[in-house]
């Protein structure tokens, strides 16, 4: 068979059904290795036919064409233009030349695939989300039936959808196009059927119906919103749309009497809740003296003295004995000791626990605690940024360090970076500089000056890394030293 | 009480539920009921099943296990001061009621929310209770939200999460003032708190156990909270860097804005007037802007006079207004994140953009046909054969913007 002699005959293609995929898969790639254009074929769907006179695809002959093609075209044929055929045709034809074809979003041919696939797929959605079964029989006779009128044949794409979701139940689902039956184990597609072959009620229309009335709320009306995503063609067969046109004609008059409705007196019962939940009591003072550690932390939890609480989770107070010998006094909390509530237990704390178990310090007799103890962080995403504390915040907050140290009366405190030298020494000390140094304040304290832990952990270099750690191991026997003198 | 028929609990407990913004049902795991022979499943995506006149989706069975609460919140129906007819349901009723109409492909799920009775962790125990009889005993696969009371004890929340596709705990007001002046009951401490416990447990469950190195199912919708826009003073710049810190903080899968909607027997302390939904709509979208278009929370509002949203047009076409330096920009050169800058292109036409300029220069009419309208796109690119000259810096480009999308809208 010659090509030239093809071209003179126009080709008709009669397809078994509206959704006969296959079938035009099969002719479209007969056709389009026999090079017969687009403008010669005539598509037709006739039930019973065989395909007929179509070319034979020529020895060695392939078609190539872009994977996602086949899934793009499946979901098309659902849709219900008689001219798709030729359409998703004439998208084959283009693509054996253009590659790229379908990258092209702004080409009109790859828009209108774009188009059609959008109303097939929304179809589908609609389908999934308004179909309304009716329960017919009892007992072993159970069964629910479903009338839906889609726009595109969808019925066969969306059976898989519904034996997923209602596996234990049998049901049918009655389109003019086609029928889809699960009976418990096995789906079977059938021919369309009549609105009168599915049940015309089911007695749970009622509950739902009074549903779909109470959690409309009449101050907020947008008819038009709920018509965008709920067109008017579905409501025929919702059993709650009937009563749209009465809310909304009430809706106006609803919305002012709720507002009109003046504020009336208390419920009856309300009182004897509030003296039973809720007793009042007068608010204590604040007190002066807290006596214990644990008296200070329970105070520090509502501490306004800065701004910081207003984004941070909680108050991260210190932690230890309140006769421990030495004080760690860090930065301020960080991501997960604000979820916590405790001072270093994130990737800074774990850094430093490691170290202080290497350096044979007993984290249990130490206490360890920050110059600023709410966290401050700029939020990005799903992610907070830690964001170092200005001066006036550990200011503020050096009034708890200050009780801290007053009550626990240690030998020794540890500065751990800037912040906790400014807060411990009430002036900027470059840390770098006087790190490993003892610094004796006025009332007598000796205060130790170090980095922070989390500066080994932001080191990417593996060998700095190790020579960082070993130095704060270094400055961690120092500090045991010290305790023991 | 038990007395009133199913029908009227339904209607009142409904009521009850429907100054709730929350109705998402997707974002959990995949689940379907092949394997368990029982009733529903999860495909990820929820689905509105109908939609009321009021614009909003219906696709959970939203109701309140009882409107009784020993709560005093001045802009809740239900609060104890009310004069509001009570009900209460049982657990078998709740069940049934979920089933029969997910049966009949009514609803997606549950979203389960109640007044606190008695106690909170009586009240949380039997929202649980319902959670696990759907699971267990009706093999259910569909979507459940069960709304977690902040005080209820940590036992009753892991079990919640076990059972609940997704958890929610209202932060109710932006400000912590706000909840103190409004829900004196409540504190905004213990809120917080929870949160910050519910995120802690949805990683520590996602981690593979050591032993199976399986991950436990928990909450896998994650977590969101509400709070009522316009029952207090709050700006929208406070509102945005309340959501910013909850996102950031507690890993929130969404935060609902719910304006504040007048309701019958009102609290004295509250602006009895229409809902604002105008404004609700603009913090939804600047939201938008903060989870999928790379924005900053200050930057959304900076430079503008009063912290407010503009309510005439959106707020990425304000932002641009108000940054016109750095416009217009080169829809053929741009990288994705400048795109995402522009107004009017949304993260999937940007895609589209980006797979089509790698074969083809792009003109503005190519634009045209891939997003809804150029009106509001014209004066901020540079196309093939297209630069909008002085138009970005055009004094009265706002007016003439806002002028044409209403010419727009009359048809």
């Amino acid at each position: 068979m010659q090509p030239a002699q093809l071209n003179l005959t126009r080709h008709s293609v009669r397809l078994a059904s509206e959704t006969d995929f296959a079938g035009w898969r099969d002719a479209a790639r007969r056709l389009a290795l026999n090079e017969i254009r687009p403008e010669d074929i005539g598509w037709q769907v006739e039930p019973g036919s065989d395909g007929t006179d179509l070319p034979n695809v020529p020895g060695g002959a392939q078609l190539v064409v872009p994977r996602d093609f086949i899934a793009h075209a499946e979901t098309v044929f659902c849709h219900s233009d008689p001219g798709r055929f030729a359409f998703l045709y004439r998208l084959l034809w283009r693509l054996r030349t253009e590659p790229n074809l379908l990258a092209i979003a702004s080409d009109v041919d790859t828009k209108r695939l774009e188009t059609m696939e959008k109303a097939v797929r929304r179809d589908s959605h609609k389908m999934h989300a308004f179909v309304r079964f009716r329960k017919i029989g009892d007992g072993a006779g159970e069964r629910y039936v479903a009338w839906f009128e889609p726009d595109h044949f969808i019925v066969e794409r969306n059976a898989d959808f519904f034996v997923r979701r209602f596996t234990g139940m049998r049901w049918t689902i009655l389109t003019p196009h086609a029928s889809a039956d699960w009976d418990g184990e096995r789906l079977a597609i059938g021919p369309g059927a009549a609105k009168g072959d599915a049940p015309a009620q089911d007695d749970t229309e009622t509950l739902w119906r009074t549903y779909f009335e109470n959690i409309f709320n009449p101050a907020r009306l947008k008819v038009k919103a709920m018509q965008k995503e709920m067109p008017k063609k579905y409501w025929r067969n919702l059993p709650e749309a009937s009563l749209i046109p009465e809310l909304i004609a009430g809706a106006d008059k609803a919305a002012i009497d709720m507002i009109a409705k003046m504020p009336t007196t208390p419920a009856p019962h309300h009182a004897k809740v509030q003296a039973r939940h809720w007793p009042k009591v007068p608010e204590a003072a604040e007190p002066e003296e807290f006596g214990t550690i644990a008296g200070l932390r329970e105070a520090a939890k509502g501490c306004r003295r800065c701004p910081l609480w207003r984004d941070a989770t909680q108050t991260v107070f210190g932690e230890g004995p309140d006769d421990a010998r030495v004080v760690f006094v860090g930065e301020q909390p960080g991501d997960q000791e604000d979820l916590a509530g405790k001072p270093f237990v994130g990737p800074a704390g774990k850094v430093f626990d490691s170290i202080l178990a290497d350096a044979q310090v007993d984290r249990q007799k130490v206490y360890v605690t920050n110059a600023v103890k709410h966290f401050k962080f700029e939020p990005r995403g799903k992610r907070r940024i830690h964001s170092r504390p200005n001066a006036g915040e550990v200011q503020a907050c050096r009034w708890w360090v200050d009780k801290e140290l007053e009550m626990i009366k240690p030998d020794l405190v540890v500065a751990l970076g800037a912040t906790a030298a400014l807060s411990l020494l009430g002036k900027a000390i470059p840390v770098t500089k006087m790190r490993g140094q003892v610094i004796e304040r006025e009332d007598g304290l000796r205060v130790f000056i170090t980095i922070h832990p989390s500066f080994i952990l932001r080191i990417q270099d593996l060998a700095e890394k190790e020579t960082e750690r070993e130095r704060f191991l270094h400055d961690m026997k120092q500090v045991k030293r010290l305790m023991a003198a | 009480m038990s007395a009133l028929p199913v029908r009227e609990k339904l209607a009142i407990l409904s009521d009850a539920a429907k100054y709730d913004a929350s109705c998402a049902s997707s974002g959990s795991a995949k689940r379907d009921s092949l394997k368990s022979g029982g009733i529903g499943s999860t495909e990820g995506m929820g689905i509105c099943h109908s939609y009321a006149p009021d614009g909003r989706c219906i696709s959970l069975l939203k109701i309140l296990l009882t409107n009784f609460c020993i709560y005093d919140c001045s802009y809740c129906i239900n609060r104890s001061s009310s004069n509001v007819r009570r009900a209460r349901f049982t657990v078998d009723e709740v069940v049934k009621l979920t089933m029969d109409f997910y049966r009949r492909n009514y609803i997606e799920g549950l979203f389960l929310s109640s007044g606190v009775i008695r106690s909170p962790d009586e009240t949380m125990g039997e929202m649980v209770e319902v959670a696990r009889r759907l699971r267990l005993d009706e093999k259910f696969g569909g979507y459940i939200h069960l709304k977690t009371i902040p005080e209820s004890s940590a036992e009753l929340v892991e079990k919640a999460g076990l059972y609940a596709d997704r958890l929610s705990i209202n932060v109710e007001l932006p400000t912590d003032e706000g909840v103190k002046r409004l829900a004196p009951e409540k504190k905004p401490e213990t809120i917080r708190l929870s949160m910050a416990s519910l995120r802690r447990k949805i990683e520590e469950k996602a981690e593979p156990t050591l032993r199976t190195k399986k991950r436990e199912r928990f909450a896998p919708g994650g977590q969101s909270t509400q709070m009522i826009i316009g029952a207090d003073k709050t700006s929208d710049d406070g509102i945005l860097h309340t959501s910013a810190r909850l996102y950031g903080s507690y890993h929130l899968r969404r935060v609902y804005y719910s304006a504040f909607s007048p309701i019958p027997d009102a609290s004295s302390s509250l602006p009895l007037q229409k809902p604002p939904l105008m404004r609700e709509h603009r913090l939804y979208q600047a939201d938008w802007l903060m989870r999928f278009y790379g924005f900053s929370q200050p930057e959304i509002l900076a430079g503008s006079s009063d912290g407010m949203l503009d309510l005439a047009i959106d707020p990425k076409l304000a932002w641009a207004l108000r940054n016109r330096g750095r416009f217009p920009v080169d829809i053929n050169r741009a990288d994705r994140e400048t795109l995402l800058r522009v107004p009017g292109l949304g993260t999937k036409v940007i895609a589209k953009i980006l797979e089509t300029r790698r074969h083809r220069r792009l003109r503005l009419e190519d634009v045209g046909r891939l997003c809804h309208s150029i009106t509001k796109l014209r004066p901020f690119i540079i196309a093939e054969g297209w630069s909008p000259g002085a138009l970005t810096d055009k004094a009265g480009l706002r007016d003439k913007i806002v002028r044409s999308c209403e010419q727009l809208s009359l048809f």
